[in-house]
């Protein structure tokens, strides 16, 4: 048991709830629950997204993963903050002129209604369900082993204060607990990455040369003959194992770089800033915090292999980590701040994951509620009131479906589930997205039938893939050789959209070419875009 | 004319939107070459990233992954610089000579 550990958790969730009270208050309308009635600055937004984007699986998933294999884990970090400039070129300003509650609102700004909002909300369920999946095992396995408590029961607190946050507090507490989250973060890793530097007299040359001495010796430990060793420490320095063939790296970086743009999540936080020029600023802000995390990762992981791996302490008989590989970085703290840092680098674990799944759930809570129900089926005349009851009941059923999806998938290998949603976003959200905004000649049909044909290539493709083929459905070989989709389903997507509009001889499709005219001025300048609600 | 007909009739608007897109579109390209230029070396040739630079262990590969991300994090305030300095005011006089 941790004391530290759960005093600092407890002190988090007793200042977070509290937050939600405050919060609550304020949101009684459809606009305050959405987007926190769009009164969010672009800094503020831009630590909440940098908050939303730092989960745990980046934080504890990166760091073990240099920790592992060194120089592979950048390239990860490099294809998750690529995206971001991308976005704000291209989307940021624009979405916001466009869209009120959800991505939805601007992919089916000038298409009907109907469809393209089923598209977009199925499309972020599935999304938000990957994405959920892999957070709750991952917070039920790390609480298990932080906090002593038993996995169901994990997964049952972080399941039961997400919804408590989302259904009172809706984004306005969501928002905070991001933003808290992600000081916490930022400070927490820096301390580290400047404890383990001032361990090498801040050389950086020394970091790498220590570690590359640590990987020598565990090789030669491990009976490799002293050249082979030698080879195995440099291994760390240069891209390795990770990325085996041309293609997978290729795909890889474009379901990265457009997965972004593209999750559901990420999307709706621009809806909470007052205007284009916060929506700028906001993502200024986000790609500057998440770049600034990256590089601290990066130090943290080679900090873990100097300082965790050797040291008796935090292995296991056989020198594997205690607690498993994601471990790393939890060591790490301890190894530079002792029982108290350890303690707080814990709750800071727990509150990020806490902080990602209410986002996912009120992303998802949305597309039910503003995309399924107020624009379907009650089509016009759907009532604010009535909409925003649907939306905290979808709260209460999605929180209550992750908690029994994590408890299902609590012995699966889930790590293959962040992937999946970022190809999914690449693959469906994104292409719709971004030809509905720049293409005149998309139609209805076109947007639908290419985006239902992207999100289904990057599905079964990925089931045939390695991760699940092989590694959850104990098949010998994988029928789909590559580990991501997207150089596939991505193409896939924009050709099916492109073929399908262009094909559509539809009185609709005359409608939506007609109305790119005036969608195209509007999000150029924001005449008529959707102002902040005063409360 | 309605509001919407008569921005798009500005000539300034025309110009607006022109010269954004171009500027949009060429900081994407760099950020998009740079990535996939820095992705297809890690496909093709792996040794060249591992190379050492130096007399110690410090490989090509760190600071170049390393740059990709200043690079990112430059090229986003460079756009944001720009808009908030000579676009933001180009599209108020448009809006205010337009009306309401």
């Amino acid at each position: 048991m941790n004391w530290t550990a759960i005093a600092m958790f407890a002190a988090f969730v007793a200042l977070t709830l509290w937050i939600t009270r405050w919060a609550a208050q304020r949101t009684r309308t459809a606009s305050a629950f959405y987007t926190a009635g769009g009164g969010i600055t672009g800094f503020q937004n831009g630590l909440a997204i940098a908050g939303d984007y730092m989960s745990a699986a980046s934080f504890l998933g990166i760091s073990a993963q240099i920790f592992v294999d060194g120089y592979d884990g950048l390239i990860y970090s490099i294809g998750f903050l690529v995206g971001w400039p991308v976005i704000l070129f291209l989307m940021a300003e624009r979405l916001r002129n466009l869209g009120r509650f959800t991505f939805a609102d601007v992919a089916s700004y000038r298409f009907a209604q109907a469809p393209v909002r089923s598209f977009a909300a199925i499309s972020t369920l599935i999304v938000v369900a990957f994405y959920l999946i892999a957070q709750m095992v991952g917070a039920g396995q790390l609480i298990k082993l932080l906090f002593g408590l038993p996995y169901t029961y994990a997964v049952m607190i972080v399941g039961a204060l997400m919804i408590v946050y989302v259904l009172f507090g809706g984004m306005t507490a969501t928002t905070w607990v991001q933003i808290i989250k992600a000081v916490m973060l930022l400070a927490g890793a820096t301390f580290m990455a400047i404890m383990v530097m001032a361990q090498v007299g801040f050389s950086p040359e020394a970091l790498f040369a220590r570690a590359v001495e640590v990987k020598t010796s565990l090789a030669l430990a491990g009976g490799a003959t002293a050249e082979e060793a030698a080879t195995r420490g440099l291994s760390i320095m240069g891209p390795g194992n990770f990325i085996r063939d041309p293609v997978s790296a290729i795909s890889l970086g474009l379901a990265l770089m457009l997965g972004t743009a593209g999750l559901p999540h990420i999307l709706m936080r621009f809806f909470t800033v007052p205007n284009a020029k916060e929506a700028r600023k906001s993502v200024l802000w986000a790609t500057t915090w998440i770049g600034y995390f990256y590089l601290l990762t990066f130090i943290i992981g080679f900090g873990a292999i100097v300082l965790v791996a050797t040291n008796p302490a935090f292995l296991d008989a056989n020198g594997a980590l205690l607690g498993g590989g994601n471990m790393a970085a939890v060591h790490l703290a301890a190894a530079v701040g002792g029982d108290v840092f350890l303690g707080f680098i814990s709750a800071v674990a727990f509150a990020t994951i806490l902080a990602v799944v209410a986002g996912l759930t009120l992303s998802g809570a949305s597309a039910i509620s503003h995309d399924l129900y107020a624009t379907l089926i009650r089509k016009e005349g759907a009532d604010p009131n009535a909409e925003l009851r649907v939306s905290r009941i979808a709260t209460l059923v999605l929180g209550v479906v992750a908690i029994l999806l994590g408890i299902l998938f609590e012995t699966q290998n889930v790590a293959f589930m962040v992937s999946l949603a970022f190809a999914i976003a690449a693959s469906g959200n994104f292409p719709v997205l971004i030809l509905a905004l720049m293409w005149p000649g998309a139609t209805t049909r076109g947007a639908v039938i290419g985006g239902l044909l992207g999100v289904t290539t990057a599905l079964v493709l990925t089931i045939l893939s390695p991760a699940v083929w092989v590694s959850v459905l104990g098949h010998a070989a994988p029928i789909f050789p590559y580990s991501s989709p997207a150089i596939f389903s991505v193409p896939i997507a924009f050709f099916g959209i492109w073929l399908f509009s262009k094909t559509d001889r539809s009185a609709r499709g005359a409608i939506d070419r007609a109305g790119f005219a005036d969608q195209e001025v509007r999000s150029e300048t924001g005449i008529g875009a959707y102002q902040a609600s005063d409360h | 004319m309605d509001r919407i007909a008569r921005v798009k009739a500005h000539p300034g608007y025309q110009e607006l939107v022109r010269i954004r897109r171009r500027f949009a579109w060429l900081l994407s390209a760099i950020m998009i070459i740079a990535y996939f230029g820095y992705v297809l070396l890690i496909a093709f040739d792996k040794p060249l990233l591992a190379r050492p630079i130096g007399d110690g262990v410090m490989s090509l590969g760190i600071p170049l992954g390393f740059g990709i991300i200043l690079l990112g994090i430059a090229l986003t305030a460079i756009y944001v610089r720009r808009a908030n300095r000579d676009f933001d005011a180009r599209l108020e006089t448009i809006l205010n000579e337009v009306g309401e």
